[in-house]
């Protein structure tokens, strides 16, 4: 097969735990394939050695929090042909999103002996909210396979296979008895996007909604369920209040409970 | 085939180390053994070997989004109603490799496929189960293009089939003609009769491939006394607290604007567990998968569901935006346009997605809300 030019792979970071990078890291058996396809050109998390742009794929983690985050958002637009955005924080804003419902000004003055020195947004929003982006990987963290997967499709001109469907749907080819029906365990799966490989309803535990809201999500109807199973509207309020808090469907639905 | 013609079918009676001896004899002639067992808190379908593995004394209690394992207090092994998920997990499994393939020189080749699993024995097939394995037959293949997959494993496949004697609350087979009587296509039958005496079988063979094991299996034969009893037994379970409207399912299509679709939708999540359960949905999909350099392929064949947007996508976008377009295109093909398509029902009663849907959504009710709309009765 004629050699192809391999594309510059780019891997940035904005607030954010670095967990989703590592998921790159974590390719291991993979990751040798990976650089044989891809040229790393930044990606300070594995290598101090940078190369300037333009960049043909970006991958970008963490939300945006600070008017620094805002300019430099743009900056790695500008300077990729591709931008895929990874995990809840890039997608939704992240756990960090938190603060959308409270007063950031009052937990700077809680926390920090000198509140001048901090200079940060009074939101933490997804990549999304402030320029184009080509691809939203879901997760918290992005599963390896599925951004295997979308860089594979990428290196081969096709369409990730990244299906939008619930989880209920990759829970039962899993199978998996369900947590909700069989143990009245409250499950955020029926709304929530496949692609962690059911590690949590396979571990006996509901679903926390890592991979954000499904295609149609029905949030109604479960918050409606989970209150039959014996949840309290702040217990409902909660469930959508985590890595994905700032996703549509699921600030909607925490806004109508507590 | 028959039983030796002009002689009665080979009936017998087991106690449970007769059946177990049983199992053995399937195993020793080179069958997979599949039947019940317990795990995470529900009755499923798995690998199991002896006698020992089977839940005993387990029986279930099942209702709209619930399903609750119950100690029975006796020694039966075939006590509760339907598992957690049905055959369809084995004869037609949720990932199937369709296909792999290198590139070379000048193109690609096709590499050999894998050789077949071991053939399957399924051990305690219900009725409405069987139902169902005969309503895929049909789909996979009884006109033209025969899936080789289904096909194969099905032909290959002993059925050891289980009578009810209890009907489940989200069972209606009765209603839909499947049970709780098994139907064609089993080897096998067993009635389990619970005593004072102990718990034993009364085995009818159906198949010389059944009558062979069940003489293996070395029960004393059953008197015609035996076989009323067991049949008396079974008629027990066709008591049921459900039923559907068949009338009126049947004629669901031409019901497409009726008010119920939208209130149903305000409570479907499009999550797609009612197809993923129901034993006789048989949609996938397909996906390419490549390596990173692009080498090599594969084709993959998976357990798809018409409650995603992605199912009804065509050039352009998908069709069934709506959550009520898509609960009504479930249950009218189902029910109604089923019989367009192959001549008869595509629900056999098991109540499956009526259990394991998360809010509960019953089937029978949403048929009998139409019912009762249509009649004038409401
Ligand atoms: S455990 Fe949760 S994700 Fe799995 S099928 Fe049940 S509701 Fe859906
Ligand atoms: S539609 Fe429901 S009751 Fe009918 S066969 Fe499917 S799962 Fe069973
Ligand atoms: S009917 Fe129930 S199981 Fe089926 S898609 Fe709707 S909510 Fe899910």
């Amino acid at each position: 097969m004629a050699e192809r030019k391999r594309p510059k792979l780019a891997v940035w970071k904005f607030s954010s735990c670095d967990g989703c990078q590592l998921s790159l890291l974590d390719c291991e058996d993979e990751l040798l394939a990976l650089t044989e396809e891809v040229r790393i050109s930044y990606f300070l998390e594995a290598t101090r050695k940078i190369e300037k742009g333009p960049y043909d794929v970006s991958l970008v983690e963490g939300s945006i929090t600070t008017p620094h985050d805002v300019k430099a958002i743009r900056e790695v637009r500008r300077q990729s042909k591709a931008l895929i955005t990874i995990g809840a924080c890039a997608t939704a804003g992240g756990i960090q999103a938190l603060r959308n419902f409270k007063s950031v000004k009052e937990f700077i003055r809680c926390v920090y002996a000198h509140p001048e020195y901090i200079d940060t947004l009074t939101t933490s929003t997804a990549i999304s909210d402030h320029v184009s982006v080509d691809f939203e990987l879901r997760g918290c963290p992005i599963s390896k396979h599925q951004l295997l997967e979308v860089l594979n499709a990428y290196l081969n001109g096709r369409k990730p296979n990244v299906p939008r469907h619930s989880e209920c749907i990759e829970c039962k080819a899993n199978g998996i008895v369900c947590r909700m029906v069989a143990a009245g365990t409250p499950c955020l799966g029926p709304v929530t996007q496949a692609g962690c490989g059911s590690l949590c309803t396979g571990k006996d535990r509901g679903c926390f909604g890592c991979f954000g809201p499904m295609e149609t999500p029905n949030t109604a109807a479960l918050a409606a369920h989970l209150k039959e199973l014996g949840c309290s509207g702040r217990d409902v309020q909660r469930l959508f209040r985590s890595y994905n808090a700032n996703a549509e469907a699921f600030r909607k639905e925490s806004e109508t409970h507590g | 085939m028959p039983a030796a013609e002009g002689t009665a079918p080979l009936a017998v009676i087991l106690d449970q180390a007769g059946l177990d001896g049983l199992l053995t004899a399937i195993r020793a002639k080179g069958w997979r053994t599949i039947g019940p067992r317990v795990a995470d808190d529900a009755v499923i379908y798995d690998e199991i070997e002896t006698v020992a593995d089977l839940p005993m004394g387990v029986g279930d209690e099942q209702k709209g989004g619930y399903y609750r394992l119950k100690a029975r207090g006796d020694q039966a092994l075939f006590g509760y109603t339907s598992g957690a998920q049905g055959w369809k997990r084995v004869l037609y499994p949720p990932r199937q490799k369709l296909f792999s393939a290198k590139r070379t020189a000048s193109g690609f080749t096709i590499d050999p496929m894998a050789q077949p699993d071991a053939p399957l024995a399924l051990i305690g097939v219900r009725a409405c189960e069987m139902a169902a394995i005969n309503v895929q037959a049909k789909v996979f293949g009884d006109k033209d293009f025969a899936d080789p997959g289904y096909q194969g494993r099905l032909k290959g496949a002993l059925i050891v089939a289980v009578e009810c004697t209890r009907a489940g609350d989200t069972c209606f087979c009765d209603s839909m003609g499947t049970g709780p009587e098994v139907g064609t296509g089993y080897d096998i039958k067993l009635v389990e009769m619970v005593g004072k005496a102990g718990v034993t079988y009364v085995a009818t063979a159906a198949t010389d491939k059944g009558a062979k094991l069940l003489k293996a299996a070395k029960g004393k034969p059953a008197a015609e006394a035996d076989l009323a009893a067991a049949a008396k037994a079974v008629k027990a379970a066709a008591k049921q607290s459900r039923k559907m409207e068949t009338a009126t399912s049947a004629k669901l299509k031409d019901v497409p604007e009726h008010a119920r679709w939208d209130q149903v939708a305000a409570r479907c999540m499009t999550c797609g567990n009612c197809t993923m359960v129901c034993p006789t949905c048989f949609c996938t999909t397909v996906e390419d998968v490549t390596d990173l350099k692009g080498d090599h392929a594969e084709r993959w064949r998976k357990w798809d569901s018409c409650f995603t947007v992605d199912f009804s996508y065509i050039h352009g976008g998908a069709i069934r935006t709506e959550v009520r377009s898509r609960y009504r295109q479930w249950i009218t093909h189902k029910l109604s346009t089923w019989h367009d398509q192959f001549g008869q029902a595509g629900c056999v009663g098991c109540g499956r997605c009526i259990t394991w849907c998360p809010v509960g959504i019953d089937i029978t009710e949403e048929v009998a809300a139409i019912h009762d709309s249509t009649k004038g009765r409401k």
